[in-house]
This record gives C-alpha cells, sequence and structure tokens, in this order.
C-alpha cells in the first residue's frame, strides 16, 4: 500500500474548484465493476488495482485515478485484490471508465478467465490465426484473429 | 360462427348465456373452447420456462448496462438546451402478440414523446425493433415519416449481444446525425409487473461539448468514437434483454388469465349442456306419457 501511493499519479482534480464526489473517504476505495453480457465478475468491489490493455497503452489504474475514458484491446486484465492476490482474465475488447468519484467501469464485449483457456488448443488456434493475420492488413480482422487464438 | 337462433336470456345476476336450440352444437362448442385452454396452458408453460431462462440471463446484463450508463450519469451530460436537437428514439419490443400490453404501451410512450418533441420543433426519428412496432405505430400513415430503421426476427430466440451490435451497426450506417435520443423498453420489475421506461443515448459531439468532460483525461475523438459506439451496443443490448423478460413474464400471465376465463366458459357450457339434455329428454317423456294416457 505505500508503494502504491508513490506510485500514484498526481490527481490534477483536487486542484479544480468544480469538483465534485470530493469526500476523502470516497477517493481511497475503487467500486470496481466488471462485467461482460453474459456474466458479472466483479459488481462494485473493492480492489486495490487493475492493469488494463488499452488501444493507447496498458494502464494501471488504481484508487483516485485521474477520470479517463478509455477503449480495451484484446489483451488481459490483471485485477489485484485487497488481500493480495491476482485474478486476470482475457478480454477481446470493450471499455473502461474511470470516474472522478473513484468508481471504475470495465464493460468487455467478451471476458473469460486465464484458467477457462486450453493452453494447447489455444497455440494450435495461435498458429490457424498467425497465417490469417498475416494475409489480413485490416486492424480489425487482426484482432479477431488474435481473438479466435486465444479463444 | 354457427347460427345461433335463440334468443339471450338475461339471468338475474346480470349474465347471458343463450339457449343452445340442441345438445349437437354445445357439444361442439365446448370441445373447441376445451381445446383453446389446452393451448393457452401450454402456452403459459412455454412462456415461464423462456422467462425463467430470460430472468437468469438478465442478472449480468443489469450490471453489465448499469455500468455503460454510469458514465452518463455521474458527468452529468446533458445536450444544449435549445438548440433545434435532432432526437432519435429507439423502440425495443418484439414479433410475437399474445402478450398483454407490452407493444402498447412502448408505443404509446412513443407516440407521447414525438408529440412532445415536434411540438417542440424538434425533428425526430424512430428505429423500432419488432414487428408489433412497426404494426402499430407505422402502417397508420400517421408517423409513417418518422420511421428510420425497422428490425423484425425480434423474439423467436433469447437476444444476444450480436443482434444488439447489428442493430447499432445498421443505425449508425443510416447516417442520420443525431444529438440525443433515448432508447425506450419495459423495465421488468417483477413476474407480474412492469414499467415502460427509457434511457438516454447521446451523440458523440453532445458528450464531447459537456461541460463535466473537462475532468476526463487523455481522450482523443478516435477513443471516444469508439467508445461512444460500444456504449450505443450496450445500451440496446439492456433495453433488449430487459423487454424479453418483461414480454416473457406478461405472456405467461396472459395466458393463464386466459386459461382460467376458458375454463370459466366451460363450467357454464356444461351445465347448460345438461341442462339442454336433460329438457330434451323430459319433452320426449312427456310426450310419450300424454301418448299412452290418450290410448
Amino acid at each position: 500500500m505505500m508503494a502504491a501511493r508513490f506510485l500514484r499519479r498526481s490527481i490534477p482534480v483536487l486542484r479544480q474548484a468544480r469538483c465534485y464526489a470530493d469526500a476523502p473517504s470516497g477517493s481511497s476505495q475503487m467500486s470496481f465493476t466488471f462485467a461482460s453480457p453474459t456474466q458479472v465478475y466483479f459488481k462494485e468491489a473493492s480492489v486495490k488495482q487493475v492493469d488494463v490493455p488499452t488501444l493507447t497503452g496498458a494502464f494501471g489504474i488504481l484508487p483516485a485515478h485521474v477520470p479517463t475514458l478509455q477503449v480495451l484491446r484484446p489483451g488481459v486484465v490483471t485485477v489485484f485484490n485487497d488481500d493480495g492476490s491476482a485474478a486476470k482474465f482475457f478480454v477481446s475488447s470493450g471499455s473502461i471508465t474511470v470516474n472522478a468519484d473513484s468508481s471504475v467501469q470495465l464493460l468487455a464485449e467478451e471476458a473469460f478467465p486465464l484458467d477457462q483457456l486450453d493452453v494447447a488448443a489455444a497455440k494450435a488456434n495461435l498458429e490457424k490465426a498467425q497465417s490469417e493475420m498475416a494475409s489480413a492488413s485490416d486492424e480489425a480482422a487482426r484482432a479477431e484473429a488474435i481473438v479466435k487464438a486465444l479463444e | 360462427m354457427f347460427a345461433r337462433t335463440s334468443a339471450l336470456v338475461f339471468l338475474p345476476q346480470c349474465q347471458w348465456h343463450p339457449i343452445f336450440p340442441t345438445p349437437i352444437l354445445v357439444t361442439i362448442r365446448l370441445k373447441s373452447i376445451k381445446n383453446i385452454q389446452k393451448i393457452t396452458k401450454s402456452m403459459k408453460m412455454v412462456a415461464a420456462a423462456k422467462y425463467a431462462r430470460a430472468e437468469r440471463q438478465l442478472k449480468p446484463a443489469r450490471v453489465y448496462g448499469n455500468g455503460a450508463v454510469a458514465l452518463y450519469e455521474k458527468a452529468e451530460i446533458k445536450a444544449p438546451e435549445g438548440v433545434a436537437n435532432k432526437h432519435l428514439l429507439i423502440g425495443v419490443s418484439s414479433d410475437r402478440g399474445l402478450c398483454g400490453a407490452v407493444h402498447s404501451n412502448v408505443a404509446k410512450a412513443i407516440k407521447a414523446k414525438i408529440a412532445t418533441l415536434t411540438g417542440e420543433g424538434k425533428e425526430v426519428m424512430v428505429v423500432n425493433v419488432g414487428d408489433k412496432l412497426r404494426n402499430i405505430l407505422f402502417t397508420l400513415l400517421t408517423h409513417s415519416n418518422y420511421l428510420l430503421l425497422s428490425c423484425k426476427e425480434v423474439g423467436r430466440k433469447p437476444p444476444t449481444f450480436t443482434d444488439a451490435s447489428i442493430v447499432a451497426t445498421e443505425l449508425l450506417n443510416m447516417g442520420f446525425e443525431f444529438d440525443q435520443g433515448a432508447v425506450i423498453y419495459n423495465r421488468f420489475r417483477s413476474v407480474i409487473s412492469y414499467k415502460t421506461d427509457e434511457k438516454p443515448i447521446f451523440s458523440i459531439d453532445t458528450v464531447a461539448n459537456s461541460e463535466n468532460m473537462g475532468i476526463y483525461d487523455d481522450i482523443d475523438a478516435d477513443v471516444l468514437r469508439n467508445y461512444q459506439e460500444f456504449a450505443l451496443v450496450n445500451i440496446i443490448y439492456f433495453g433488449l434483454k430487459e423487454s424479453t423478460t418483461s414480454e416473457q413474464s406478461a405472456r405467461m400471465t396472459a395466458m393463464d388469465s386466459a386459461s382460467k376465463n376458458a375454463s370459466e366458459m366451460i363450467d357454464k357450457l356444461t351445465l347448460t349442456f345438461n341442462r339442454t339434455r336433460q329438457a330434451v329428454i323430459t319433452k320426449e317423456l312427456i310426450e310419450i306419457i300424454s301418448g299412452a294416457a290418450a290410448l
């Protein structure tokens, strides 16, 4: 927790006068909601940190992160719980919202816990999809191929 | 419909039913009502099974949908007042009937919104998901100039995220530059109740220019556009899920009351049948007895 405090990004929102949700008790907790259309993984849970892969790069989000909107890239989301354990999920795409009151909504189009993915099947699909990927120059098709590879 | 040559009898309890001249006609009617009762009972069971599944799928979908609109609520995004806005209404319903007032509630809400918005001089276009809505709203030429897009084949199978994304893609391809809008759907409250509700949708420009967006860091136009498109799909998906659950529960209730009405009719008709039968027998007996007495 000490290290997290050092690593926390500066919070411009506190310098602005028109900030709402200023309650100090609220900003030390992150209300984390992580869901796909068919399943909810975290609902307004309190977690320490969330690592997400976005189109503009990989983010680590801690409580009182500056508000932002991002779009996800296919990749692995890691959630660090309050007790220190980490849970990893593969997401195909989606969006993440960090609000001023430290609530985070991570909405994924498809999300699976990593231990549900079969490594051997994934490798076989990866080779098939990589040949597809070489021929598909379109970003979307590439993302699809990556998704299929890791499904 | 067989010819009813009988008179209507006004019973003291303020009910009425016709006197059938022969027991045969009563039997025919009784048989057809019993068949109808079988059909409504089985429809009720099918609707109950579909409702159970829809409600199970609704739980994660609700969390998902609430997460999607959280941004709009927390940042208090509003379209600029007073400007001639273009509105987009998405009405979510289904193709199938026999489910109570589900479709007409959504249609009423849409009609009311069209009336207020055109009264304020704003431009409105409507997207309807589900054929029943199209029948109610648009075949009567009164509102047909508001129709932007119509979607069918809704309601046979439970809606998926793919369905919602197809609707959103087609809608965005139509190129209607709306400023704000709403998704109108039936929000599921319990097995016996649902409420027509709406969730707001905003265009990219409205969100970008909204005053509270300044606190959100590191947003460029591309990211915002992707985010908005994804949010649109999420809201449509949420409306679809809630609508199907409300529709199945309404159909369950409607078929249940239809079965009850049918069994009431069956009871009354059975009594009538027995009375008619006994009347015929008594008449024959009287004829025989008076004939024998005449000898």
